[in-house]
């Protein structure tokens, strides 16, 4: 059980886990007198995937949004780098290193791909107006080593070729791709993805798959994402959380998981008589 | 050549000149609409307040001067300086500047994620709010605006067409500066738009607004920056138009000549506003030079409108514009 080891452990295929680099405690959030997450507390180590799954309406979307500070909520705090975060508006949950996709992709369609990516580099540009318009070269300088990062992280999604394509052209799988290159342009500390597999084919699912265990592999990127496919998640990560009608249903590795009584009913039905 | 065809060449040189002025109107409202979606009724409104504001400032006017006597019996209009034009235009934009943050932080602001028509009566509102305004700051007098630009017939145009034509071309030297003026801030607008990272934060704004807060874009920066420029675009054009035909409030009704502006650009379009601009000019220009005549003049009033109108029928999203396709 790694929850008892305070700074970290190795994985059985050689990655390391660090110690937790965010808590979420006794998160409450309620919109007027629905309560979309009861009570809920988990944490997420330096490195590791963590998955939160669930069936529909389960409140996973809504636990990633307090995350990314889309939704406040009622009760609870969430301690990030050691300290409890203050009520934080999304953009600036972003600028303190935690980027995101979206169920629904929100990619900039007028934009070309590698437009879309450099989007993501906007937290590391320092310049400002005056400086972009009275000291060309450094603002210049900064722009390629920001292009530079974009670029590799380009060629790592395997993008290269549609970099100066409109998005609005792409197919719906190569979007998602997109859209994780954006997040991961912005080297997060902790990485959210919403559904990142949902409406793919079984193709596109198994190359997204590779991508999300290579980006944890190569970058050490801490992953918090949520799926339905539960194969998926049981491949992927290496904890996760079992949400349902709000509530944490389970907690564990993969292994343990599986082997809950109450997830097995959550997920299956269970008979009332 | 014979006259008539010379004459109706220099109907349209003066027809580009206009259009070009008509296009620094329009391409105050392609900003806003590009960047938030909003239809700013009061882009000409702004044209105007920064007009009179520059004007106070250059004539040493105390703001609020009729406001401050009725209400203290005091008899004060002037602080007796004069400031400079160009520093006075640098004030004028901090006022701009100003506005834009206020404008954002009492209105925009809360109606995020309205419906558009909504977002567009609040910029009715407040057209007519800054009509008041300047009217209360700077009194309702028309005003001369000098900025130094320089003004009348042009005498080397009229010298060499004279000479090759045998008739010399009447062209306003500050219709030329209006030109050149024009076409530097569309060349600045773009570069800043394609090149800088404020610009690149202005179109993912533009685009999608979740996104954008998720790559780490402040939407109120972002929105002040956007009404800063638009003013800056109304600042140009009010010393333009100010510098043409005096400031006065019928300078606000120009916002209604970039209504057809746009409609024949397209309203997504920065390009689509200065070709569309130019093509009412020279048409209304050229409408009333060679039909005019026949139906008793004044064409130029409807015109524009008329021509929007055919577009409106035959090609809604204008030139430039996107063409809207929805899915089924």
């Amino acid at each position: 059980m790694p929850d008892t080891q305070q700074d970290g452990y190795m994985t059985a295929d050689g990655r390391r886990i660090g110690p937790v680099v965010m808590e979420m405690r006794n998160i409450t959030l309620r919109f007027g007198g629905v309560v979309a997450i009861k009570d809920i507390s988990f944490d997420i180590r330096e490195g590791e995937i963590r998955a939160i799954i669930g069936p529909n309406g389960a409140g996973k979307s809504s636990m990633l949004n307090v995350i990314s500070g889309f939704y406040k909520p009622q009760e609870g705090e969430v301690i990030y780098k050691g300290a409890r975060r203050p009520p934080m508006k999304p953009y600036q949950v972003a600028r303190d290193g935690i980027a995101r996709t979206f169920q629904n992709i929100a990619l900039f369609e007028g934009m070309t791909v590698l437009d879309n990516v450099m989007t993501g580099r906007l937290n590391h540009m320092r310049s400002g107006l005056l400086g972009q318009a009275f000291w060309w070269a450094g603002a210049q300088k900064e722009e390629v080593a920001n292009r530079e990062v974009a670029e590799k992280v380009i060629d790592f999604l395997e993008i290269q070729n549609i970099r100066k394509t409109p998005v609005s052209r792409l197919p719906y799988g190569l979007k998602k791709r997109v859209e994780l290159a954006r997040a991961l342009a912005a080297e997060p500390k902790i990485l959210l993805l919403d559904e990142p597999m949902a409406g793919m084919n079984v193709e596109e699912k198994e190359d997204m798959c590779r991508f999300i265990l290579d980006v944890n592999d190569e970058f050490g990127t801490t992953i918090a994402l949520i799926e339905h496919d539960m194969g998926v998640v049981m491949d992927l990560s290496d904890r996760v959380v079992v949400m349902d009608y709000g509530k944490k249903i389970g907690d564990g590795t993969p292994d343990e998981v599986r082997a809950n009584q109450e997830v097995i009913d959550a997920y299956l039905g269970v008979a009332h008589d | 050549m014979p006259e008539q065809l010379l004459f109706a060449m220099e109907v349209t040189l003066n027809g580009l000149m206009a259009g070009v002025l008509y296009a620094l109107v329009a391409l105050g409202f392609v900003l806003i609409f590009k960047a938030s979606g909003v239809f700013n009724f009061a882009q000409g409104v702004m044209a105007l307040f920064a007009a009179l504001t520059l004007v106070g400032f250059m004539e040493g006017q105390i703001p609020f001067a009729h406001l401050i006597n009725a209400i203290f019996g005091t008899d004060i209009h002037h602080f007796g300086w004069h400031v400079n034009a160009l520093v006075a235009i640098l004030m004028t934009m901090v006022v701009m500047v100003a506005l834009a943050w206020c404008v954002n932080h009492f209105v925009m602001r809360h109606l995020v994620n309205q419906e558009p028509i909504i977002l567009f009566m609040a910029t009715i509102g407040l057209a007519y709010f800054l009509e008041g305004l300047g009217d209360l700051m700077w009194g309702s007098d028309i005003k001369n605006l000098n900025v130094g630009l320089p003004q009348g017939i042009n005498g080397w145009i009229d010298e060499t067409t004279f000479n090759l034509f045998g008739y010399g071309f009447f062209i306003d030297n500050l219709d030329i500066v209006a030109t050149i003026v024009a076409v530097a801030l569309v060349i600045v607008l773009i570069a800043f738009a394609q090149y800088t990272k404020q610009g690149r934060a202005m179109r993912a704004v533009a685009d999608d607004h979740q996104a954008a807060l998720s790559v780490g874009i402040s939407l109120n920066f972002i929105w002040v920056m956007v009404w800063s420029v638009a003013g800056f675009v109304a600042l140009v054009a009010g010393i333009m138009w100010g510098s043409k035909s005096g400031v006065q409030f019928s300078l606000s009704l120009i916002a209604l000549k970039a209504l057809p502006v746009l409609m024949l650009g397209g309203f997504t379009s920065i390009p689509g506003a200065i070709v569309g601009g130019l093509i009412i000019g020279v048409g209304e220009k050229l409408f009333e030079f060679a039909v005019g005549p026949l139906i008793g003049g004044a064409t130029e009033n409807w015109f524009a409108f008329v021509l929007a109108l055919v577009f409106l029928v035959f090609r809604p999203q204008g030139l430039f514009g996107e063409k809207i396709i929805e899915r089924v």
